[in-house]
């Protein structure tokens, strides 16, 4: 017993048995490999592929590509002087440590040297951003009319004086108020082309609950036709009308030369 | 009733503790838990001090804002789900890589890895009650979930590992918020516990099995210099949390193997030195013309 214990086993002499073991070994390895790799695979279809309410930090690449390239180092998160950023946790609905933020809570406050961008190891938060304005972190969705004050007919409008794009972004548009006849309405109104999804507007909708919301912009904007033209903007491109205007004649009745 | 088989767990080491003393039955084990102590430590005087001395975490870190430091296992999975990373991460990684090639790769699990202190603390108790060994999971099972790992960013574009992966989890939870971490942590042990002993760093982590891919190059080995005094105790063997690395550098004197433990598998703990009452095995940086410098 001692003297067998003592000596080590001899390769050469188990060959046989080795070969059995290391199919049977491998099998059984692959097999987990296989069922681990598929669970994963599952888990990351099934999650939400963009987290609704989770805004991903300024420069942030297409969820993605982010997705391929963010390493979960948090150095982002480190280099935010608003504490705005933080990682997902294992409870929460984001990917697991990837970087995000809750508009209602602490929006972004669009420093303009971009300090999170330039701390990303990666560039899964593009460099090429440098411009803080030209930021897409999601778009401002004024998606409740039943209760925004300015729909209401009120003067709220605190959206707008808070809004860092102020009268590009979002700009007050006026219309009749029918429920009095006699009074405007003053609409906040999004512009996508300027909003960058910093969440000021959230974030102080004194509502209780936000009438305007900061949402993906994959989810919420509207794309048209390439092949769709608007008349008002060709015509203003050309300097003249496109197609030469028949109605020159004063109105009168079809059909006949008044 | 149970005394019997406490008896049994708690008598590796004893001999060495009679021998040597405590400190010195534990002086490798002390030194590894500082480390690791200290590598959350340090990543933690930043929010909780305000000295920011290193940023991040395992994944990818900045020390004092110059010294970039990136995971080679996250920088792969990058890489093969078809991204670029920013020169950064890149020297970065160049210096991480770097470090393990010199002392050894799997020096990450048991002088840095968070979830080593978990595991240890698993294979402890099932030590302490003698539990049997559990499900025979192959501890090449972690080469083929390693291939796995990094074939499927290559398919779907995300590093499908970190979903799960409880040290870069349970690292990132201990200094950015720890939520439901626990949970993981749990996991890992009973897994160990009650499932299959060195369950998880032995035969399931991938990072393991890369940082054993990254082992060959180095000169810091543990070596069984004086075998000849082995008693035969086993004390090594039921403590090394992977105790094939030990038997060719022990035993293998006649086939002509040893005594420098070069198995892959070897984490480089030094827990065998100290629980090896004849002193049988030391650290030693171990140069090519067999000339050695014992640590």
């Amino acid at each position: 017993m001692d003297e067998a214990k003592r000596k080590p086993v001899n390769p050469e002499e188990q060959k046989g048995v080795s070969r059995r073991v290391f199919i049977t070994d491998s099998a059984r390895g692959a097999g987990v490999a296989l069922l681990v790799g598929t669970g994963l695979w599952s888990k990351a279809e099934t999650a939400h592929p963009i987290p609704l309410r989770e805004i991903r930090p300024p420069g942030a690449l297409p969820e993605d590509d982010f997705l391929g390239r963010c390493i979960r180092c948090g150095l982002c998160v480190r280099s935010c002087p608003y504490d705005t950023l933080r990682l997902s946790r294992v409870e929460e609905p984001g990917v697991v440590g990837t970087p995000f933020f809750k508009a209602r809570e602490i929006p972004c406050e669009m420093c303009e040297d971009i300090p999170c961008v330039k701390a990303c190891p990666t560039g899964a938060l593009d460099k090429e951003l440098t411009d803080i304005e030209k930021a897409k972190m999601g778009l401002a969705v004024l998606s409740d009319h039943e209760t925004c004050l300015n729909y209401l007919g009120l003067r709220c409008e605190v959206c707008y004086r808070v809004c860092p794009v102020i009268d590009k972004a979002i700009t007050l548009e006026r219309s009749q108020n029918r429920r009095t006849g006699s009074h405007a309405m003053f609409i906040p109104t999004v512009h996508s082309e300027h909003c960058t999804g910093c969440g000021k507007c959230e974030q102080s909708c004194v509502l209780t609950e936000a009438a305007i919301n900061i949402l993906p912009i994959s989810l919420v904007k509207g794309e048209m036709g390439k092949h769709y033209k608007l008349g008002w903007v060709e015509k203003e491109k050309k300097g003249a009308p496109l197609v030469p205007s028949i109605l020159n004649k004063p109105l009168g009745q079809w059909g006949k030369d008044p | 009733m149970k005394m019997g088989t406490l008896a049994k767990g708690s008598g590796v080491g004893k001999a060495a503790r009679e021998t040597k003393g405590w400190y010195l039955a534990h002086k490798w084990l002390l030194l590894r838990r500082f480390s690791q102590v200290l590598t959350i430590g340090l990543f933690l005087l930043g929010p909780l001090a305000g000295v920011w001395f290193i940023e991040g975490n395992l994944n990818a870190s900045l020390i004092l804002d110059k010294v970039p430091l990136t995971d080679p296992f996250l920088a792969l999975q990058v890489w093969m789900s078809g991204r670029e990373m920013e020169s950064q991460a890149v020297i970065g990684l160049g210096i991480v890589l770097g470090f393990y090639l010199l002392v050894g790769g799997r020096v990450f699990c048991s002088w840095v890895c968070p979830i080593n202190i978990v595991t240890d603390g698993a294979a402890w108790l099932r030590r302490f009650l003698g539990l049997p060994k559990g499900v025979g999971l192959s501890r090449n099972t972690r080469y083929w979930i390693l291939a796995a790992v990094f074939v499927l960013p290559a398919i779907g574009g995300q590093l499908y590992w970190e979903l799960i992966n409880p040290v870069s989890i349970v690292h990132r939870g201990l200094i950015f918020g720890f939520g439901l971490s626990w949970v993981v942590v749990v996991m890992v042990f009973l897994f160990d516990l009650l499932v299959s002993s060195d369950g998880w760093c032995g035969r399931i982590c991938p990072m393991g099995a890369m940082y054993s891919l990254l082992t060959p190059a180095s000169r810091l080995r543990v070596s069984a210099v004086k075998r000849q005094q082995c008693n035969d105790c086993l004390d090594c063997f039921k403590v090394c949390p992977e105790p094939h690395v030990i038997n060719p550098a022990l035993k293998g004197e006649e086939l002509g193997l040893g005594p420098n433990i070069l198995n892959i598998n070897c984490t480089n703990c030094g827990r065998c030195i100290d629980v090896c009452a004849p002193n049988v095995f030391e650290f030693a940086i171990n140069f090519s013309d067999n000339s050695r410098i014992k640590l």
